[in-house]
């Protein structure tokens, strides 16, 4: 046990990311953020909307996107890796549309078979083109927060930068068609009575959320960008019912759960991506408990006898 | 617009892509072995084939035995809409995986099950926990729960890795499977697993069947329904991590789901469904573990995966009974027959309104008829022709019923004026608004209803138009059709 978790040493620990070792672990905390952040504005509307799972789905197939698009042009090249994504994104999103509507099959059954396949159909590629895609298993598993260097010439990381464009872009987006998303999200028949096309929106919506997913995708891995979209915006949900507070406060969360999860993963030696998702969800479990419709507030409210 | 275009394109796009990911796989496996040498993928088969190696052979056992598992259960995840449980499920153990390797810093099967039930069971009452107090929807709660107890498990066994025995410790096979490093403890787990779920369902059918149906009445007559719900989540979380040895965390739920899914569209019946889903993932499964085999330390979940989607794309498009191309070829037949039956309903009715004067029906009088072009009047000539209702004089352009022509035209016209007649008379329509449904009606209407119909209406001669209606034909047809035709005068 003494082996497992390492002595906490406040030096190494809480200052060193800090001060000496700035230019590495300041990336990192940064990228976390970048991550979090972005897939948690966009993550607020997947919750809103009950498609949290349709993101779980795109997040798995997104892996043979970008494998097929490594085959294509052998060195990968960020339009072609977009276009994978989103070209994955899309025929999820229209597969499981298919199958549910053409056969007896129930929408999560159809969401289950058309994820895993594709996401299967990912790994044989890897596994079997292994020279040619440089995409590694553990990378799809755990993701890989720690190679981030920069250039010379540079000003940050092209992951950070990357990550960075992505993040305002989809601020920006979320800004200009605030209204559209807001009406639809909450209720589709109206913005379809206002002319905002929701079915347009959706496959908007999915396409954003194809590039964030596959953007995100190298440093989280597969299955834990589902807590980056989902763990935000829920944490946020449960502290406040207004959208554009909730939009706030799951940047604020991500924020936190990046610096807390870098400090984890440096004391306890772990993936970073791993710790930064562990301290999200006791970012989320704190909410749950002390929120104001929390667990502790419904407690006391049950103790108490109500007022004559 | 665009999206009408998509799912337009959408069948092409699944036709194309499911069967391609399949027949892909051994091609693109060949290109590689094709590196090593030419005989191997030959020898490999020929040894998977002849059950030569011990290890095989067990890992060939340790396979049928979770597709087993896997497809009786998954039968009533499908059914009860609860397919993403398995998933939710399948991540949400990996914690408990860890801790269970931990016990003894082996990976002794019993502590790793004993882990990843209780992680499992912590996790589906972590969901239930968050749906029921929080404003949070079900999707929302699995997916929270799935990825952060994953985070948990990966944050584990990435401080594992830094331990001296955590390196060769095989973990790393649970994360995508790898059926070959099956030993016979494992498989033995899984056999105990497997009779466990196959008693359980025989023992208790008829309750599952209840719960998976109509939970409420099973509640109402006091069957144990938490229970047995509490039960078959259990077991689907056993299943679940013994097979996760040869399927992986990521791609275990398909094994659950596709099978299933793919007997589902194969029939209506529970036990039947339970009975094809397990074959079915006893094929899956051996079909991907041979595919796997052939390569060198090919993962083994992904081959299942795609073995299974193939099974699932087969009976997607060619069901007898759910197969979307079935269903769309029986569309089309039922099209063509509505367009045959109303052609010789209108050559009947222009018989019928020149009193049956003449025996033939000319194109042009037909094209009168249905206000159609001649040329439309000539394709459905054509196609009555094509089926032998109709024949035609040399010059092609009048029409004369084969016997069985008059005899469909008839029937159609009964229909018809039986329908109108059941509507006025005893629905209390107004007359002059039964004719739409009866053009629908007519095509469908079955022998049966046809004569409790006429017993209804008391063998009726005319409709509520005074159209005669015409008489059942009786026990021989007369062969010769002018005698047909002039026997019907009014």
């Amino acid at each position: 046990m003494n082996q497992l978790i390492p002595p906490f040493d406040f030096q190494r620990v809480v200052l060193d990311p800090w001060t000496t070792s700035l230019d590495t672990y300041g990336w990192m905390a940064l990228m976390a953020f970048l991550v979090m952040a972005t897939c948690g504005l966009i993550g607020n509307y997947l919750i809103l909307r009950r498609m949290a799972l349709v993101g779980d789905a795109i997040s798995h197939s997104v892996l043979p996107g970008l494998a097929v698009a490594y085959l294509i042009t052998d060195e990968l090249s960020l339009p072609v890796m977009m276009l994978g994504a989103l070209g994955a994104g899309l025929l999820t999103t229209v597969l499981i549309e298919f199958i549910h509507t053409r056969s007896r099959i129930k929408s999560d059954a159809a969401i289950g078979i058309t994820f895993c396949t594709l996401f299967a159909f990912g790994v044989v590629l890897i596994n079997v083109f292994a020279s040619r895609v440089h995409l590694d298993a553990d990378c799809v598993l755990y993701g890989e927060l720690s190679y981030l260097s920069r250039g010379g010439d540079e000003v940050a990381p092209r992951p950070v930068l990357i990550m960075g464009g992505v993040g305002l872009a989809v601020a920006v987006l979320i800004a200009v068609f605030y209204k559209e998303l807001l009406v639809s999200s909450f209720d589709a028949m109206l913005a379809a009575s206002l002319g905002f096309a929701p079915k347009f929106i959706h496959l908007a919506l999915m396409a954003v959320l194809s590039i964030v997913i596959v953007s995100a995708f190298e440093s989280v891995g597969a299955i834990l960008v589902i807590a980056a979209l989902i763990l935000p915006g829920a944490t946020a949900q449960l502290l406040s019912t207004r959208l554009p507070v909730c939009l706030w406060l799951s940047v604020g969360h991500a924020a936190l759960s990046a610096v807390l999860g870098l400090h984890l993963a440096i004391w306890l030696v772990c993936s970073i991506a791993g710790a930064v998702v562990v301290s999200g969800t006791g970012l989320f479990v704190l909410a749950w408990l002390f929120g104001p419709e929390g667990l502790v507030v419904r407690w006391h409210r049950r103790a108490k006898p109500l007022p004559a | 617009m665009n999206l009408r275009h998509g799912l337009r394109a959408a069948p092409f796009a699944l036709s194309v892509v499911f069967p391609c990911l399949f027949f892909l796989a051994p091609v693109l496996q060949a290109a590689r072995i094709g590196d090593l040498t030419e005989t191997n993928v030959l020898e490999q088969a020929t040894r998977f084939f002849t059950f030569q190696d011990a290890s095989l052979r067990i890992a060939l056992i340790g396979c049928i035995l979770l597709g087993l598992n896997c497809g009786l259960l998954g039968s009533f995840v499908v059914v009860r809409r609860l397919s993403l449980v398995g998933d939710t499920l399948s991540h949400a153990v990996l914690p408990g995986i860890a801790l269970g390797f931990l016990w003894n810093m082996s990976k002794d099967p019993v502590a790793i099950l004993i882990g990843a039930t209780v992680a499992g069971a912590l996790a589906m009452l972590t969901v239930t926990a968050i749906t029921r107090t929080t404003r949070l929807k079900e999707d929302a709660a699995m997916g929270l729960v799935l990825s952060s107890f994953y985070a948990v498990g990966i944050c584990l066994l990435t401080m594992f890795q830094r331990l001296p025995t955590g390196q060769k410790s095989g973990l790393d096979k649970f994360l995508f499977g790898q059926a070959a490093a099956m030993n016979g403890e494992e498989v033995a787990v899984l056999g105990v697993t497997a009779l466990l779920s196959l008693g359980f369902i025989v023992v208790c059918w008829r309750g599952l069947v209840t719960l998976s149906f109509h939970r409420e009445f099973g509640e109402s007559i006091g069957l144990p329904m938490g229970g047995l719900h509490h039960m078959v989540m259990l077991l689907t979380a056993f299943g679940v991590v013994t097979a996760m040895q040869a399927v992986g965390v990521v791609l275990v739920s398909a094994m659950l789901i596709i099978p299933a899914a793919t007997a589902y569209l194969l029939t209506d019946r529970m036990h039947r469904l339970i009975i094809y889903a397990a074959v079915l993932g006893v094929l899956t499964a051996a079909l991907g573990a041979f595919c796997s085999f052939l390569g060198n330390n090919l993962p083994t979940g992904p081959f299942m995966v795609l073995a299974g989607a193939a099974f699932f794309t087969v009976a997607f498009l060619v069901s007898p009974k759910h197969g979307w191309l079935t269903r769309l070829w029986r569309q089309r037949s039922l099209r063509v027959r509505t367009g045959r039956e109303d052609t010789l309903k209108a050559m009947y009715r222009v018989l019928e309104e020149r009193d049956w004067s003449s025996e033939g029906v000319t194109l042009l009088e037909l094209a009168h008829w249905r206000r159609e072009t001649l040329e439309e009047v000539q394709a459905r000539a054509n196609e009555v022709k094509r089926a032998g209702l109709v024949t035609a004089e040399e010059d092609g352009a009048t029409l004369h019923f084969t016997p069985e022509g008059l005899q469909t035209a008839q029937a159609i016209v009964r229909n018809h004026r039986l329908w109108e007649l059941y509507l006025t008379n005893v629905m209390q329509y107004g007359s002059d608004h039964v004719h739409e449904d009866a053009e629908k009606i007519e095509h469908v209407l079955g022998e049966d209803l046809v004569r409790q119909l006429e017993r209804r209406l008391e063998f009726p001669e005319t409709d509520p138009h005074g159209k005669k209606i015409p008489a059942l034909r009786g026990p021989d047809p007369p062969a010769e059709t002018p005698a047909v035709a002039s026997g019907y005068r009014p």
